[in-house]
């Protein structure tokens, strides 16, 4: 690989890391807006407010960057990046077309993995080092959050690589047949809800209740740092929304030629990633308790089960 | 018991279906919100957004000035005397308006000095869009006040069978005392007054 090429490769994978969390983003307000009646952002950039982020952007940079007195100051200051950079990651390893993928790892599966949870842990730095007690309770609920459904998921994501016999994110696509959505309905669903509240999105949004907490780990986050914690979520509904793409939609599999594969998995993503919204404004948030109910009496068996089914599916050769 | 179970709370599937269903109905439905300053907004004729004031019919009476709960209107007038119009007459008086004004910072629109003008001079009008970046200029002046007449609606039309409205009536009202004072009356005297008959007074003797 030339230098030109890991330059290339590493600008591509900046500008949609760049791109694509902002489109989500706009999506949500005027999703939500819509679905609430509204009409959501109507002015900035003139269309239908197509530049409201940009806009937020350009305020969060001019705001005052402030690190509380009590706080633990380079850990603070860490954070956000800790919360941002692993997605990045993420993002880069997921294909998007056969042989398009930024970053290309034998092992992208656990790669993704891995660096998704990294993510969390930004959460806990921040509420662990910010000397306030909401950021603090939202930190630990945050870790708690992740230890329950990270199990969930991973489980899930295992069911699927058994189906496909690979730890290569391109590998299983290509092997994907349209019999797994039936086949892997389970795992998808659990799939789709543990992302969901690895995101620590609503309806799973208890580390950053603002109703009991302020808003838990970010509390005292102020202009940039606070943007990038925003960034973060949104570039983490984009990796979710396009491994569930991937993964259990079969992602450049379609009816197009097949130079137009990119598309087929972007479309699908942004559907997932549409989905995702839709539970946000549909659903109220869940208790501590029954967040982690949902997790350890329902999750997790039925991702067991279907772990199970998978095999014994791949031993009767499906 | 299961009937006697609270059972709050225990909708499961069929409720979050139903969360679902109708967040994405309200999606496809035309949305509520009113694009104001593009979109002018239909308010109804008799919405109170500012005072206007005909100073032609304003006597200076004060009444709307001492009725005003938070004492927001300012009136200044003086007297004024004119000559008697015909030689030998009397000469008479008259107020002149020199301010009026309606501070509209502390104005609550309750709209008792609209009610309280013996002479219409307050009128509602449905105009809002006068905003200030200073709130001394809320202070509007007798010409602003005037200004807002124009944006007077004009009053809603009465009901179908309303009874006429009491200027229509009196004018409506034949002119009174035609019956005495133009001869051949048709109208009889509203009194008669009964013949007092006495005893012829007793005759004196001679
Ligand atoms: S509407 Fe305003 S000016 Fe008129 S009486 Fe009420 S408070 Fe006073
Ligand atoms: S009550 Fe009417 S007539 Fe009297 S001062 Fe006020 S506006 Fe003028």
């Amino acid at each position: 690989m030339t230098l030109l090429e890991v330059v290339a490769r590493a600008v591509a994978a900046l500008a949609a890391f760049l791109v694509l969390p902002l489109v989500v983003g706009q999506a949500e307000h005027k999703v939500m807006a819509h679905m609430q009646g509204r009409l959501g952002p109507m002015y900035a950039g003139g269309f239908h407010g197509w530049a409201q982020l940009v806009a937020d952007g350009v305020k969060f940079v001019q705001k005052e960057d402030l690190v509380p007195a009590a706080a633990d100051r380079w850990v603070f200051r860490l954070a956000p990046a800790v919360a941002l950079v692993p997605y990045l990651v993420a993002l880069a390893a997921l294909p998007v077309h056969p042989g398009v993928a930024a970053l290309e790892v034998p092992g992208s599966v656990l790669l993704v993995l891995a660096a998704t949870s990294v993510g969390a842990l930004g959460t806990l730095m921040a509420g662990w080092s910010s000397g306030n007690k909401y950021s603090l309770i939202g930190g630990l609920r945050a870790a708690a959050q992740l230890v329950s459904y990270e199990l969930p998921l991973v489980l899930a994501v295992a069911s699927v690589a058994l189906a496909g016999g690979s730890l290569s994110l391109a590998t299983l696509a290509e092997r994907w047949s349209p019999w797994w959505l039936l086949w892997q309905l389970p795992g998808a669903l659990v799939f789709l809800l543990a992302g969901v509240a690895e995101l620590q999105r609503p309806p799973f949004d208890m580390p950053v209740a603002d109703a009991e907490l302020v808003m838990g780990a970010w509390t005292e986050y102020t202009g940039l740092r606070f943007a990038f914690f925003l960034l973060a979520e949104y570039a983490g509904i984009v990796v979710v929304s396009l491994l569930f793409a991937v993964l259990w939609l079969g992602g450049w599999h379609g009816p197009l030629p097949d130079a137009l594969g990119w598309l087929w998995t972007l479309g699908k993503g942004l559907l997932v990633a549409l989905a995702v919204i839709w539970v946000r404004v549909s659903w109220p948030r869940l208790r501590e308790d029954q967040l982690q109910r949902l997790a350890w009496l329902w999750l997790l068996p039925l991702a067991l089960a279907q772990v199970v089914l998978t095999a014994a599916g791949v031993v009767a050769g499906w | 018991m299961v009937s006697a179970r609270d059972r709050r709370g225990r909708g499961g599937l069929p409720g979050v279906l139903k969360g679902l269903a109708a967040t994405a109905r309200t999606a496809v439905r035309p949305s509520h919100t009113a694009e104001y300053p593009d979109v002018a907004p239909t308010l109804p004729p008799r919405s109170r957004g500012v005072i206007a004031l005909l100073e032609e019919n304003c006597t200076s009476c004060m009444l709307c000035a001492r009725e005003c709960p938070d004492w927001c209107i300012y009136i200044d007038s003086h007297k004024e005397t004119l000559p008697a119009a015909t030689p030998g007459g009397r000469e008479r008086q008259r107020n002149v308006l020199d301010r009026f004004a309606i501070d509209f910072s502390l104005c609550m629109y309750c709209g008792i000095c609209v009610e309280v003008c013996p002479f219409d001079a307050l009128f509602w009008s449905p105009q809002f869009e006068y905003a200030e970046t200073d709130i001394r200029d809320l202070l509007h002046e007798k010409d602003r006040l005037g200004g807002w007449m124009a944006t007077v609606p004009p009053p809603p039309a009465l009901d179908e069978r309303a009874a006429e409205p009491g200027e229509v009536a009196a004018a409506n009202r034949p002119a009174r005392g035609t019956g005495l004072v133009g001869g051949g009356g048709t109208r009889p005297p509203r009194t008669v007054r009964p013949r007092v008959v006495r005893d012829p007074p007793p005759q004196e003797p001679s």
